[in-house]
Order: structure tokens, then C-alpha cells, then sequence
């Protein structure tokens, strides 16, 4: 069974269908890539599974269960987590508080306030910011921060985690641990969709790339079928390598 | 930070705390007449304070409804009182049952205003809220205009010793129930809400119910007090009871003392409250005037409030970075 999956979902602005009939699948363990020129409709395409927004028509299914329509932290409790294109953290709590916040509303059940401390360490450990737990998350540099942002998601226990872009704006070195770190976000058994334009990140950690243009899916493939599909190069890769 | 100072100040600020409650609470067996109704002044300001910040103060959600909260008290009050009149004069434990019925009153009508406007935003809110003030005033006016023919009415009298206990347990109340909340997971769901309400929502905390009932609780205490200052006002009438300077009054007493943490409030409409008594006793004309003045100052130059300039120095003297330090 697919563990996320949508069908024709269609999402308008207005006049302007920013998401327009895309289905797509996505398997229990897989790392899903979302690519797509800007506007291409890939972050409304987050915003509708992680119910931001409410699609126009269409459905989304998470591990076979109609969830279009729910509220966002219904969502989350199921076990949907994301990630924000703008770093979305609580500058004024200090880092740990921002990921023991996740731990004590994220997952179904209630846990008590050591145990959501202790998963909070552990978790900044997993993503490497154990030093700076009491400082204010606001003073973090903007790749701890990207890093804070995904411990608050996984303290939320997903089974899947949305990320949007965690690798904009760093620098090579800092990408390099974010992609280690997505690694071992796998291998701890959470499936993953990230929207990347880092292109280097995106071919070698993902299993599948879906490509969308003008908010409609014009091609899905492994990251080889993708890199040599023509509609690709022209739209996409073509533009992204002039640019550098 | 430093983990000393951090627990001494822990220990220290429920210790003071502590001590002028208990100054307070035998305030009457020493203290003269006016004391007690100053302080019953004092204090009911302190409630709106504390109530508004508990849910404004870390959600940003300007309420200005305040007054709404605290009119409904009191007209709940008038019109049980005039009822069991009987009953309060021969056991003054019915003022604590007619306090409760004004606070779950209010409540009530928190609950159902944040359930419809909640999800507005910022100054969308505020001014709904505002709005409610002038709603329940008018219709007030148009129904005793209308029905009973008269405006306005008298509240059943009462002692101003049992007043000022009974005024002294809302406190107390209050604070109990505000600390605890700010401890609390709600504590941080809400001050998360103030920060980034959509992540908020995306890690799993019901913006929308966690809102409702904050608001819901802090207006419980706003409609208990105008239950209780009824009694002492004796003849009331709806522009009184809905008068916007208790709506406004505590969001500047909440600014000037600095709302981040939980004392700042309270330390602002002390200080605001007895300023306000001096100028209006010395000052009766220029009252509003140098108020202005302190609350534009306040606003241009103490952006923290007065507990934040207080850390400053505390900090400055400690010789540390308190960058961070919440209450």
C-alpha cells in the first residue's frame, strides 16, 4: 500500500490553478524528490497534503485514509511532518523548547514532560545541536536553524516528512551534512518528499523525482530517467545549469 | 544562561510573592478604611492586567474586549443581587456564589466570541473585539430604555472588608491559575502561537481550541472581578459597566510593565494604578495629560516594559548575558 498518495488534485488561486490534477504515489521507505521551476506549484503541493490549504478538487490519501479536509495539527498527529520554505521556528523559546514543543503536541497520545525533554535531547543530538539547547532559537545561524526546524518536525514522530528546500541558501559544506542528515533521517525508517533545487542533493539521495512545471506533473522517474529526459532539460536542468 | 542566578530568582520572586500576600490578607486588621479601597482599586486592576496578558500578552492577539468581560459581570451581579438580596444580606458566602455565576457568565460569552473570531488576525480581532464593548452597551441601553423605562440600577451593598477578601481570592485565583498554565504545555502552545501560529499548527497543537479556552479562562476572572466591584459601586448604569478605559487601561498597564513574563503585568498596573490615584487626587485636571506623557514615554523608551529595564540592570550588574531569561 502507498503510504501518501494523491489523485487529480487541483488547487486554484483565483483564476490561476497553481496545482492542477496531479497524482502521485509514495512508497513506505522511499525518498521522493519534488522539482519544478519557481511557481511551479510544488510548495502549494505541501501546503495541500500538510492542509494549509484545502484543494479545490481531488484527494489526498495518507496510508489509505481520506485526509483531505482535515485540520493541520490532525495531520501532523497522524504522522505528516514538514518543514517551511521560510524557516518557521519560535525565536523567542530556546532551542530545546522548540523541539520538546513538537514532542509534547506532535505524536497522538500524551507524553509526559520528562519524556518529551529526553526525546528533545536526543533529537538535537540526531541533528547535531546539542551544545546550543537553552540559547533562543532566534540567534541559531540560519543552517541550525534549517537543522532545529527538522528536529521540531521529527519530534513530532512523522512517518513522512515534507521538507521544503532545507538546503537553500547554504554553503557546500553545510549541504554536505544536510544530506547526510537526510540520509540517516531514512534510515531511521521515515519516509521523505523534499522539494530541492539543490540538484547534486536531489540525484544522489532520492529514489524517485517527480518533476512539476506550471503546476501540473509533466514527468516522474529515477533521478538517471530524469536527468536525460528531454521535456526535463529543456524546462528545468537546462535553465538551472545556465544559471550555474 | 546561569544556572545560579536562574534558580535564585526561581526561588525568590514566589517568596516576595508570598509575603505580600500575607500582608495583604491582614491588611484589614490593621490598615485604615481608604487602604482597603485603594488597594481594592489596585487590585482589580491588577486582575484585568493579568487576564489580559495571560492570553494577549504571549498570543499577540490584541483583545479589547475586556471591558465586554468585566460589564457582564457586573450586570450579572445587579440583577442576581436584586434577587437574592435576602440571601446576601443574611450570608455573604451568596457574593462568592453571584462572583462564580458573573465569571462563567463571561466566560461563556468568551467562548462563543473567540470560537466566531479567533481566526481573525491581528487588528481584525482587536477591533471585533472592541466592537463587542460597544454591542453589549447599546443593546443594554436600548433594552432598559425599551422594557424598564429606566436607565441604569442599584447592586445590593455590601462591606468593604468582604469586598476586598473576596476581590483578594480572585487574585489569588488568578495568579495560581496563570502560573500553572504558564508552566504548563498550554504555556508554550500559546506563546508558540505568538511566534509562528502556522508552525504552530503544523506540529500537532490545536491553535484554534488552545486560543478559545485561554480566552475563555482569562475572562472568567474579568467578569468575577466586575461582579465583586459592583457591589462596591452600589448604582450602576451601561456606560459605566462597559466603560472603554477598562478595555484600554490594562493593555497599557500590561505594555508598561512589560508582558513577557508573568510579573511584569502585575508590576505595571500596581505602579500604573497608584500613579493614576496620585495624579487624579493631586492633579484632578492634568491627570490625563501627564498619563499620556508616562505612556508614550513607556511606549518610545521602554520597549520591554519596566521589568525589562529592571533585567537590564540586573544583568548589566551580574556582569552575564541574561539574553534570555523568561518567568
Amino acid at each position: 500500500m502507498h503510504i501518501l498518495e494523491g489523485e487529480r488534485v487541483t488547487k486554484y488561486f483565483g483564476g490561476l490553478a497553481a496545482v492542477s490534477e496531479v497524482s502521485f504515489q509514495v512508497d513506505p521507505g522511499e525518498v521522493v524528490g519534488l522539482i519544478g521551476p519557481n511557481g511551479a506549484g510544488k510548495t502549494t503541493l505541501f501546503n495541500l497534503i500538510s492542509a494549509s490549504l484545502v484543494p479545490n478538487s481531488g484527494v489526498i490519501r495518507f496510508k489509505g485514509k481520506n485526509i483531505t479536509g482535515m485540520a493541520p495539527y490532525h495531520i501532523c498527529r497522524m504522522g505528516i511532518g514538514r518543514t517551511f520554505q521560510t524557516v518557521k521556528i519560535f525565536p523567542n523559546l530556546s532551542v530545546m523548547e522548540n523541539v520538546r514543543i513538537g514532542a509534547l503536541f506532535g505524536c497522538g497520545g500524551r507524553i509526559s514532560a520528562t519524556e518529551a525533554t529526553r526525546k528533545a535531547e536526543e533529537l538535537l543530538e540526531f541533528v547535531g545541536l546539542p551544545q546550543v539547547s537553552s540559547t533562543p532559537a532566534g540567534s541559531l545561524t540560519f543552517a541550525n536553524q534549517k537543522k532545529l526546524e527538522v528536529a521540531r518536525a521529527l519530534a513530532t514522530q512523522p512517518e513522512v516528512l515534507l521538507l521544503d528546500e532545507i538546503m537553500a541558501g547554504l554553503n557546500q559544506t553545510e549541504i554536505g551534512q544536510a544530506m547526510e542528515l537526510v540520509n540517516r533521517i531514512r534510515q531511521s525508517g521515515v519516509t521523505i518528499v523534499m522539494i530541492e533545487h539543490v540538484m547534486k542533493a536531489i540525484m544522489n539521495i532520492c529514489d524517485r523525482i517527480m518533476v512539476l512545471h506550471h503546476g501540473r506533473k509533466i514527468a516522474e522517474g529515477t533521478p538517471s530517467e530524469i536527468a536525460k529526459s528531454e521535456t526535463v532539460i529543456e524546462i528545468y536542468l537546462g535553465e538551472a545549469n545556465a544559471a550555474g | 544562561m546561569n544556572k545560579i542566578s536562574f534558580n535564585y530568582s526561581k526561588l525568590l520572586l514566589p517568596g516576595i510573592l508570598l509575603a505580600i500576600l500575607v500582608v495583604l490578607a491582614t491588611l484589614p486588621l490593621y490598615g485604615s478604611n481608604y487602604s482597603i479601597v485603594l488597594l481594592t482599586s489596585i487590585i482589580m486592576y491588577v486582575i484585568l492586567t493579568v487576564s489580559w496578558a495571560l492570553f494577549s500578552g504571549s498570543t499577540g492577539y490584541i483583545s479589547l474586549a475586556t471591558a465586554a468581560f468585566f460589564g457582564v459581570g457586573i450586570y450579572t451581579s445587579a440583577i442576581l443581587g436584586r434577587t437574592f438580596t435576602a440571601s446576601i444580606l443574611a450570608n455573604e458566602y451568596f457574593v462568592v456564589f453571584i462572583v462564580i455565576i458573573g465569571g462563567l457568565i463571561s466566560a461563556c460569552l468568551a467562548f462563543i466570541v473567540g470560537a466566531i473570531t479567533l481566526r481573525l488576525r491581528g487588528i481584525y480581532f482587536a477591533i471585533f473585539t472592541f466592537g463587542l464593548v460597544e454591542l453589549i452597551k447599546n443593546l443594554l441601553l436600548w433594552y432598559e430604555v425599551k422594557f424598564t423605562g429606566t436607565r441604569g440600577r442599584f447592586v445590593v451593598v455590601i462591606g468593604n472588608e468582604t469586598i476586598y477578601y473576596v476581590i483578594l481570592g480572585i487574585l489569588l485565583l488568578l495568579l495560581l491559575v496563570t502560573y500553572f498554565i504558564r508552566r504548563s504545555r498550554y504555556g508554550l502552545a500559546l506563546e508558540s502561537i505568538g511566534e509562528h501560529e502556522e508552525a504552530a499548527a503544523h506540529i500537532g497543537i490545536n491553535v484554534t481550541m488552545v486560543k478559545v479556552i485561554i480566552f475563555a479562562i482569562s475572562a472568567v476572572f474579568v467578569g468575577m472581578t466586575g461582579s465583586i466591584m459592583a457591589m462596591r459601586w452600589t448604582y450602576i448604569d451601561p456606560y459605566i459597566s462597559f466603560d472603554p478605559n477598562l478595555t484600554f487601561l490594562p493593555v497599557l498597564m500590561a505594555i508598561f510593565g512589560g508582558t513577557r513574563q508573568m510579573y511584569g503585568p502585575i508590576i505595571g498596573a500596581v505602579v500604573f494604578a497608584y500613579l493614576e490615584e496620585i495624579l487624579l487626587t493631586r492633579f484632578p485636571y492634568y491627570y490625563m495629560l501627564i498619563f499620556g506623557i508616562v505612556l508614550a514615554a513607556t511606549i518610545l523608551y521602554l520597549p520591554n516594559g519596566l521589568v525589562g529595564v529592571v533585567q537590564k540592570i540586573i544583568a548589566r550588574l551580574a556582569g552575564g548575558k541574561h539574553a534570555h531569561s523568561r518567568g
